[in-house]
This record gives C-alpha cells, structure tokens and sequence, in this order.
C-alpha cells in the first residue's frame, strides 16, 4: 500500500532580505485510499507544502524528509516525483502557447507509464473521461490551459488526474474560482478516483465549502507554518462556525 | 526598442502618428531611430543600382549599428574577394517558365531600387539572373524549389519570381553549404495573384549572407512570405513590400533560432502608399547559447495615400539560456488618420520556468518538456507552411538546434 510521509518539514523561500522560513516542521503520514484536508487561513504555508511535495525550484527544503513507499521524494526531479507516482493539481495552471491538450496528455501518459498508450485505446479513454467531465471533445484541440476558463482549468487539471493513476495525488485549492455546478463536477471526478481506493488524497483548502462534496477521513488545521490540529470531519464542522481565530488570533472564517 | 540580455522585457513600440504633411519628429525611445528624419528616410534617402552611390556603412548608421561589419567580409565596403558565386537550381513544374539571363535583361530591377549598400553591391556584382515566370492564370498546385548551393566562395545573385495575373504561386527558396553571399530577389506579383515563399536559411557554419527581398504587390493580390533562418556564422535578411494599386494583402511570417555566436537579423519594412491593402507580419526567434544575437527591425509606412489601411505586426523572441540577446524594435508611422487599423507587439522573455515546472509535474522529463514548449512556440508559424514535407523538416531542423545544448 503506497505511503506518503512527510517528517518534521523545513521550507524557505528566497525573500528580499534572505531566506524566509515557510513551513516549519510539517509532520503527515497519507497512505492510499485515505484523504486527508488540510485547511488553513491565507499565508499559513498549506500551498508551499503542495508545491515542496512536487518539488517546485523556488521552494528550498532545509530540513526533514519526504519518503513514497520509503523512496527519498526530496532527491528526486519534479518529473521523477511525477512518475514515482505523486501529482499536483495546481491552483493556476500554466498555459502552455502552441502545445494542444491532446498532445500534452498523451505526452504525459506516455511518460507516466513508461510507453506510449496504444492510439485507439487512449483516444477512448480520454473522450470517456472528458464526457465524465462534461468537457466538449473540442477541448482536446485547444491549447493547454490558454484561454481557459476557471473552470476548464480544474476539470484540466482532474482529467489529468483521472488519466494518470497517480498513488497520491495533492489537490492545492482546487475549489478556488468555481461555481457551484463546477465545484460538483470536479468534486465527482476527484470522488471517481478516489472510489478505486488506489489513490491517498491531500486535499488543500481554505474553505470547507468542497468538503460537502469531497469527505475527508482526517482534517488537519494548518497555521504558522505547521499542522497545529489533527482530527476526523467533526473538526472541519467546527472550522466552519468558529473560523481560525483560535489559531492565528485573527478574525478569518473557514 | 527592446532588448534583452538574460532578463524578460516586453515592448509596445512606438507608434507615431501625426498630420499628412506635417514635419515628423521620430527620434527618441521606442523609434528606433538616433536622429530625426522624415517619415520616409528609407525611401529618399538613397536608393540606387550603382554601389558607388552609397557610403560604406562604419557601424554608426541606423540601419547598420546592430550588424557586426567586421564579420561580413567586405561585402558592405568593396574589400571582398570574387571566387564564384553559388550554384542555383530549380526545379518547377510544367507550364512555368525558368530562364537564366544577363545583366541586359529588361525585367530587372521592377520590383524597386536598392536601399542599402550590399544589395547595391549585389547588383552591380551579379553576372547571371535567374527568372522565374508563372504566366498569366497558371496554377500548378507543386511548388517552385530554387535552390542556391554555396561551395565555399563569395559571390553575388539575383532571382525575378514574376506572378502573372491570377496566377497562384508557391516558391521555396532553400538556401544551403558555405558561403559569403549577397543578393536580390525581386517578387512582382500581378494584379489577382497570389504568391506564397518560404525562404530557408539554413547555411553551413562559415557563412555570410546578406539577402534583399522586394515584393511588388499588384491590385487585390495577395503575398505571403515564410521566412526561415536557422544556419549561418551572420545571416541579414531585408524583406521589403511594396504596393502597386489597392486591394494587396500581405502576410509576411518569419521563425529564427540563433545557436552560440550567430548574428540573425531581419529588418522589415511594409510601405504602405495605396488605399486599402492589408499587411500582417509575425516574427518569432529562439536564442541559446554565449553571444546568440538575434536583431528584428519592423518598419510599417503608412503614407498619406494609404486610407483603409489594415496592418499589424508582432516579434516574439524566446532566450532559452543566458548569455544570449535579442534586439527588437517596432516602427510604425501613421500619417494619416483614415485607416481600418494599425498596431504592434513586442516581447522578450526568457524561458518560463513555470511552464517547465507544469509539465515537469506531468511526469514529462526537463529536456522533453523544453522541446515541446519550443515547438508549441514556433508551431504557429510553421503552421503557414502549407508543404508538409518542408514542415516536418524544418520541425525537425529546429528540435536538432534545441538538442545541441539541452
């Protein structure tokens, strides 16, 4: 069963006046099947967790570990940690000029499992997961996130998802910017993986608005750069009414 | 005026417009241009057939101070040595007619008057023309291939590709081996034609060359150019279009990737002095390596005379390492206010690491990722090329450049 763990974690960033510590001792454990929240005000570090576990240059790790299945995450490249099997859904993708989706899937698909996908199995497979999606097949010839709505990005970034089978994959608000009817759509894509039980689920979110949609089996809450309180869905409940100012000591509601 | 050393910048330009008549002001930041001039210098300035009309450039002149006159071998001030000039060939299909002429022949020099002080040289210099006649209404559907070989010598060219009227017309012009070379190639392209040319640049290392188009476009006739620029120690391309009667459409589309110590330069210049033509131009370059130096120059005249005037002209530069420098720099003088549209873009930025950390993520490896970025950039230019032979090779071509230093 695969394992993320994450072990007393140590984040920089290179700020003006020298490196400035982010996350400061991140402890979690998201083993397949599981999904785990993290839920945090603004500025708390719960993205730059995301982005240090896909190993983003701009973040620098300065202590702690990261291991999948006990394999050291930290000393590999972003697209080895691809193809160890993690993956981020981003907050805002990049559009990628003159690269259409249907080539940058099969790009990816073809890199993630190690050949290329027989053509006609893979243009089935891509056109029944963009129906699930309630995508146009139209989008396939479009450039990769160019012009995109907010909600297109998601729905991108979860047929991504649904396509590449990735052990543990890090949703990093992925509710941001989406309208209630594309809040469910993307809710059900990220439910469609998860009903496999082949997939661990770190969901990042300030709100708990996607929490309705998506049950988690833990919710973690994340302030100064570290977990300061772990518990099951009860505590996202009480997020909900009380907000994070027990905290932060500031007025922010969850 | 955009440039760039390792950092991103991007630029609008300038555009300048003023009244029909009125003294123009066209010095300063974003002209391109170190003193004032008249709107139209490039025209009353010199132009003549005789080299000996023209000063030899020192480096300090507008239209020479991006090119390093050390490198070209005397082709700008007489010191070159003449050993022969390269081997031109061309294959085209029936109905279209090649002849190779002298320097009597009365076709020549139709499309306009040299500007600067190499074509000039060209001129004076070339002993054989090459002629090629699509006459009146003839559509082949193959193309025209000329292609000019160097061995290694300098010498001097000059090709007519005259378009009848109604006639449709592709020609690709494939530049290839060593050599120091300088030459015209004049476009006359009748009233209802259409004529489209890829022109590839893709010499050995070791090689100069210095080349001049005019295309002279008739009544509602349509030119559309490709220019291609990927081999070559100091390449200087100077693509004119000039309009006969209304109705033109221009869409001059160029892809450029300079390596470590080349010097690529293309300068523009659409002249618009008849009503109602449109003019469209897309430029884009790559750059990796030390001293990769790329130069675009965009000049759009839109005269008086050109009301209902249509243009817009973009140059995109990619700086894939450090090291490397792209020079960009959109003109575009308006003297009157009666037209459908005028505007540029310019920008210069190095390559996005987000896009790479993107696709990175997808499992997709570092040097995999560059090349798919690189050819999604390109990809809409090329995309003009409507022989999908030369697209794939000048795909593959560019991927080659991107692998030597990924």
């Amino acid at each position: 069963m695969a394992t993320l763990e994450i072990r007393d974690l140590h984040v920089s960033v290179e700020a003006e006046n020298g490196p400035r510590e982010i996350l400061r001792g991140v402890d979690l454990t998201v083993k397949q099947g599981e999904t785990h929240a993290i839920m945090g005000p603004n500025g708390s570090g719960k993205s730059t967790l995301a982005y240090s576990i896909a190993g983003h240059p701009k973040y620098t790790v300065t202590g702690g570990s990261v291991t999948l299945d006990g394999e050291d995450v930290l000393s590999m490249t972003v697209d080895e940690r691809a193809r160890a099997g993690l993956f981020l859904a981003m907050q805002y993708p990049v559009e990628v000029a003159g690269v259409s989706v249907s080539n940058f899937l099969r790009t990816a698909a073809t890199a993630v499992r190690g050949e290329a996908p027989k053509l006609r199995l893979w243009v089935k497979e891509v056109k029944e997961a963009m129906d699930r999606l309630q995508m146009d097949p139209s989008f396939a010839e479009r450039n990769v996130n160019e012009g995109f709505s907010g909600g297109e990005k998601k729905r991108h970034e979860i047929l991504q998802l649904e396509l590449l089978k990735p052990k543990i994959a890090v949703l990093d608000e992925t509710d941001s910017g989406l309208d209630v009817d594309a809040l469910r759509i993307v809710s059900e894509g990220v439910n469609r993986v998860r009903d496999t039980g082949e997939i661990g689920t770190l969901l990042i979110t300030h709100y708990t608005r996607i929490l309705r949609y998506i049950k988690p089996d833990y919710v973690h809450v994340f302030a100064g750069g570290r977990i300061v309180e772990s518990g099951g869905p009860e505590l996202a409940d009480k997020l909900e009414s009380e907000g994070y100012e027990a905290y932060t000591g500031v007025k922010e509601s969850a | 005026m955009a440039s760039a050393t390792n950092s991103g910048s991007t630029t609008a330009g300038s555009i300048a417009v003023r009244e029909a008549g009125a003294p123009g002001e066209l010095a300063g930041p974003g002209t391109g241009r170190m003193v004032s001039q008249p709107a139209d210098a490039r025209q009353v300035a010199t132009a003549s057939y005789d080299v000996n009309d023209f000063a030899v450039p020192h480096g300090r002149e507008e239209d020479w101070r991006f090119t390093p006159l050390e490198r070209l071998r005397g082709l700008h001030d007489g010191t070159f040595t003449t050993v022969g000039s390269p081997t031109v060939e061309v294959d085209a299909p029936a109905g279209v007619v090649v002849e190779t002429v002298g320097r009597d022949d009365a076709r020549l020099g139709k499309a306009g008057t040299p500007v600067d002080r190499v074509a000039a040289q060209a001129y004076s210099s070339f002993e054989k023309a090459t002629v090629v006649t699509f006459p009146k209404e003839l559509a082949p559907g193959e193309p025209v291939v000329v292609r000019t070989r160097g061995e290694g010598a300098t010498g001097f060219g000059h090709l007519i590709v005259d378009v009848g009227r109604f006639a449709e017309a592709v020609v690709v012009l494939d530049h290839g081996g060593k050599a120091t070379y300088a030459d015209n190639v004049e476009f006359l392209v009748g009233d209802g034609a259409k004529l489209t040319v890829v022109s590839v640049q893709d010499w050995d290392a070791g090689s100069v060359h210095l080349g001049h188009h005019v295309a002279r476009v008739g009544r509602d006739a349509t030119f559309k150019s490709v220019t291609v620029t990927l081999g070559g120690d100091v390449v200087r391309l100077f693509p004119r279009v000039v309009f006969d009667a209304p109705g033109g459409d221009v869409e001059l589309y160029g892809v450029y990737f300079a390596d470590a110590g080349q010097h690529l330069e293309h300068r523009l210049f659409v002249d618009h002095d008849v009503p109602r033509c449109r003019s469209r131009v897309a430029y884009k370059g790559a750059l990796q390596g030390a001293d990769a130096r790329t130069v675009w120059i965009g000049d759009v005249l839109i005269r008086a005379a050109a009301e209902g005037t249509d243009t817009y002209e973009l140059n995109r530069n990619l700086l894939l390492t450090e090291g490397a420098r792209a020079d960009s720099v959109p003109n575009l003088e308006i003297e009157t206010g009666e037209i459908a549209g005028a505007g540029h873009a310019s920008a210069t930025g190095r390559f996005d690491d987000e896009q790479l950390f993107y696709l990175q993520a997808r499992g997709i490896p570092a040097d995999e990722a560059r090349r798919l970025v690189v050819r999604g950039f390109f990809a809409e230019v090329i995309a003009q090329i409507d022989l999908p032979e030369l697209r794939e090779r000048l795909m593959e071509r560019i991927e080659a450049e991107l692998e030597a230093s990924v």
